[in-house]
């Protein structure tokens, strides 16, 4: 059976307490009926060239993997996914990734697995796929370092249409290793709105989970108005630029998410040529979302149900999350001034520095007049410098903390998360304890042909309660690991950006020192 | 309950030297302000002489003295006929608070909503501002005293003597003088040098270059030093922003944050930096706008003598064909031309030396102000260097 080539993307993702027995290849009807459903495709081979013929064994017949673990050592997400391509043929690309969590990171493996599913059983100790193209240990340093198998770009912006119908256009091109991609290097153009689309739609699918969503870059009717208008100063230049920059950082921090990058959406919108029109992304944009999370937030702390945590870990973490976030804004606010103050100064030092020429060429004695108009030239060229700064100044600080305060605002939505999952199971079990008295009035009653019923109306309680208390693990889970990696994210970020803010620093002060050793002797000689 | 510093200054805290050149060349007479109390903005400096001159009484001595004391110094002077042909050390400034009792003001109001190390470090940025003001108007102050005792024939004048000796409190001198001259001489020269000056026919080349280029160069000065202060004002204000930047660190125990904390000394730089351009090159325009100032009213006082001499001309001429008053006319003619000539002959001194004075100035805080950026820029190289390597290797 040929799936159709609209089909969307199926993920199973599950996280197993209590081992599966392994099988021999499943038959059609087998579904994982916990986890939903599944798609079965038999696949004609890629035509790329990328995957070996071994691979391509993998999916003759066999429409999934199995695998065994062992409680708490591994969990497993396997993806299957569908690539739509304009020729027939599909492609079929697994990722197996690997996260343990009892040690003291992330441990994965991208890239595709044979053998390892040819065989359904797979050894409880690390799953080691032949095909896997780099050890953990390269992994590890790679993902440590800055190294990432995608790169993304946001470049070349421009101004389609006129009037209050134009909007920008912007030029995502992507550069990846990673087999999933039709290709190594690619690009398409997309608009504002496809950003706040794609936001919407990997928000819908994976904050029910409790990962943490990097929230998109905020609307601004302001500028963007200025930019349709046609102001072409420099003002609506910089609006661009940052607006830019902002698409870019999103991305990229979108992509360095583990969970997100295998989402089908994300691939799509990276490679796809034409999307269809995101609406009503009016909701999503700056304020509106601000005010969603605040919301949010508002509604948990009103919640007069306390959570019977049994470590302290979550209250504890919340309340670091939010002492940050005000930490975070306090800085922003302080850098800003610096930015302005900058920018003032920069203003300044050129007024200051033509009137210094003036100055000199007024004065009488020939070699103070001509050490004035050096020194005119001098601050000249510290206008300049005050110029780049600036703009490090706000570009490599400024935005990322403005970033930060926004990401953890999306972190404590994942908490909020958390806490409408428990309250669902909370609910649940109210409602199952309720079905189980009514059971007992019947009983009592002496009511048989309602008892029917009722029993099979706890039937169905007991097993919503049950996979609520799954979700609830699973959530807790993830949101544990979201933010351990969001916290080592956020370190590595900071740090970066901080030493390119003090390499920034650092070369302006060289400049300083090169400006004013050349003006010395010109001031020396003076007489 | 507002924050008000009281800063105490001593000789060896802060030995400023003067925007102008060395003045205390001569032992004759040796002038300086070691020391100054600054109380709810006033000032009271002590102001110390060294001298063998057999006409003071006592060969070293010291008196408090205020910022109006001055004043009544220099208008004295001004309003001394002989004095004419001299430029007159310019007035010393106001003390100037204004800036540092703003912040005081922002820091009271701002008090509730700031962490006690941001409290701590405006309270520390303001001290040091209230410094810089203080240490700016003591060495403004001395450098009016140096000037005159400097001079060949200021430093014997009478009430510079006074000043310098009088130990008793001279307000109630100064309130006489007042009576007496009225602020008259002063007055004129304000009001109507420009036109006067411009107005006058000139037969002396010197004095007509001179005139020119005063008058040019005395607008662009001015103008030079208004944008000068504008902008170590926002260098300042950027060395601020790294101060709250790093005061809104100082209270969180994020690993990354203590990098940032590199702020703290980078704002120091920066802050030395400002502060040393404005102590050099803003001070040194400010300076020489009011000194441009003081030359432009000796060429007034010249041209207006030129006036007089040209108005006894026509009186004479008038009394001769009228026959009356005749040798009163010559005589009155005579004088005006007898200090006409003083006038411009000393007139010519004082303007070369004072170009002199004015091209050495420029070119030692030019060279001062370089190097003293070229050294915090080095400094400021070097702990970045030191911040990022260790961030590096961390």
């Amino acid at each position: 059976m040929v799936i159709s080539c609209n089909l969307g993307i199926v993920f199973i993702y599950f996280l197993q307490s209590k081992p599966i027995t392994p099988t021999s290849a499943p038959d059609e009807g087998d579904i994982f009926s916990e986890e939903g459903s599944y798609i079965r495709s038999d696949v004609h081979h890629a035509t790329n060239g990328l995957h070996s013929d071994e691979e391509l064994d993998l999916f003759t017949g066999i429409s999934l993997h199995r695998c065994t673990m062992t409680r708490n050592d591994i969990m497993v997400k396997c993806y299957l996914s569908h690539q739509h391509t304009s020729v027939q043929s599909l492609e079929a690309t697994v990722e197996l990734t690997l996260t343990n969590t009892t040690s003291q990171g992330r441990r994965e493996i991208i890239g595709p697995t044979a053998s390892a599913c040819n065989t359904t059983h797979v050894p409880n100790s690390i799953l080691k796929p032949s095909i896997v193209t780099k050890t953990m240990e390269e992994l590890e340093e790679e993902e440590s370092g800055d190294q990432f198998e995608l790169n993304i770009a946001v470049t070349n912006p421009e101004k389609i249409g006129d009037g209050m119908n134009a909007y920008m256009s912007y030029k995502v091109s992507t550069q990846t290793t990673l087999p999933m991609f039709l290709n190594k290097t690619f690009s398409v153009r997309r608009r504002f709105s496809d950003f706040l689309g794609l936001y919407e739609k990997i928000s819908a699918k994976h904050s029910l989970l409790g990962c943490i969503i990097p929230p998109p870059p905020q609307k601004s009717v302001v500028g963007m108005t200025k930019v349709k208008v046609g102001k072409e100063d420099s003002s609506s230049a910089e609006f661009v630029e940052k607006r830019r920059a902002a698409l870019e950082r999103y991305l990229q921090r979108v992509v360095a998410h583990p969970s997100l990058l295998q989402d089908p959406d994300v691939r799509e919108f990276l490679e796809r040529d034409e999307l269809p029109r995101a609406v009503n992304t009016q909701a999503l944009s700056g304020p509106g979302l601000l005010k969603m999370i605040n919301r949010a937030s508002d509604a948990v702390n009103k919640m007069t149900i306390k959570m019977n945590e049994s470590d302290n870990w979550f209250e504890s973490k919340l309340q670091e999350v939010e002492n940050e976030e005000q930490l975070l804004r306090r800085l922003h606010a302080a850098v800003d001034s610096l930015v302005n103050h900058r920018k003032e100064l920069c203003i300044n030092t050129a007024v200051f520095s033509k009137i210094v020429a003036m100055l000199g060429s007024v004065e009488e004695n020939s070699a103070l007049s001509r050490a004035l108009s050096q020194l005119a030239e001098v601050e000249d060229k510290m206008e300049q410098l005050h110029q780049q700064q600036a703009f490090s100044d706000f570009f490599i600080l400024a935005e990322l903390l403005a970033d930060y305060v926004r990401l953890l605002g999306a972190v404590r939505c994942c908490f909020e998360q958390r806490m409408k999952v428990w309250q669902r199971l909370q609910e649940a079990q109210s409602t199952l304890q309720k079905k189980r008295e009514a059971e007992a009035k019947l009983l009592w009653a002496n009511k048989p042909e309602k008892l029917q019923q009722a029993k099979d109306d706890i039937n169905e309680w007991e097993s919503k309660v049950s996979q609520y208390e799954r979700d609830f693990e699973r959530v807790t889970c993830t949101v544990r690991k979201e933010v351990l990696r969001f916290e080592k994210e956020k370190a590595r970020d900071f740090k970066q950006h901080i030493v390119k803010y003090l390499e920034s620093l650092l070369h302006t002060q060289h400049r300083l020192v090169k400006c004013w050793e050349a003006f010395l002797p010109e001031a020396k000689a003076i007489a | 309950k507002i924050y008000e510093p009281e800063v105490h200054s001593d000789r060896r805290k802060w030995r400023m030297r003067s925007v102008s050149v060395d003045l205390n060349n001569d032992a004759s007479l040796v002038i300086d302000i070691p020391d100054a109390l600054c109380e709810r903005d006033k000032v009271k400096f002590t102001v110390h002489t060294k001298t063998t001159l057999s006409s003071f009484q006592k060969p070293e001595f010291s008196v408090p003295r205020q910022h109006e004391d001055f004043i009544w110094l220099h208008d004295t002077i001004v309003e001394t006929e002989e004095y004419a042909g001299f430029i007159i050390p310019p007035a010393p400034p106001k003390p100037d608070f204004e800036g540092p009792r703003e912040k005081m003001h922002k820091l009271g109001e701002g008090e509730s909503s700031m962490t006690k190390e941001e409290y701590a470090k405006m309270k520390q940025e303001l001290e040091a501002e209230y410094l810089a003001v203080f240490k700016k108007t003591v060495q403004v102050h001395e450098v009016f005293l140096q000037r005159l005792s400097s001079h060949p024939m200021f430093r014997k004048d009478r009430n510079f003597q006074i000043f310098l000796e009088y130990d008793q409190d001279l307000s109630v001198r100064r309130k006489n003088a007042k009576e007496m001259f009225g602020g008259f001489f002063k007055n004129m020269v304000k009001s109507a040098d420009e036109v006067l000056i411009s107005g006058v026919k000139e037969v002396d080349e010197f004095f007509e270059q001179e005139k020119n280029f005063l008058l040019d160069y005395s607008i662009k000065i001015k103008d030079a030093t208004a944008k000068a202060e504008k902008m170590t004002r926002s260098h300042k204000n950027v060395a601020d922003d790294y101060n709250h930047i790093s005061g809104a660190l100082n209270n969180t125990a994020a690993d990354n944050n203590t990098a940032f904390k590199n702020m703290c000394v980078l704002q120091k730089v920066e802050d030395r930096m400002a502060s040393d351009q404005e102590l050099k090159l803003t001070e040194l325009l400010r300076y020489y706008t009011r000194d441009i100032q003081a030359a432009k009213d000796l060429l007034y006082r010249r041209a207006r003598a030129l006036a007089d001499y040209e108005n006894s001309n026509k009186a004479l001429d008038k009394a001769r064909l009228k026959g009356k008053d005749v040798a009163q006319a010559e005589e009155n003619q005579k004088q005006c031309l007898q200090k006409f000539d003083k006038l411009s002959e000393s007139g010519k001194k004082e303007l070369t030396s004072f170009k002199a004075r004015r091209v050495v100035a420029f070119r030692k805080n030019l060279i001062e102000m370089t190097e003293l950026e070229i050294k915090h820029a080095k400094n400021s190289v070097s702990l970045l260097q030191g911040s990022i390597e260790i961030l590096k290797s961390n």
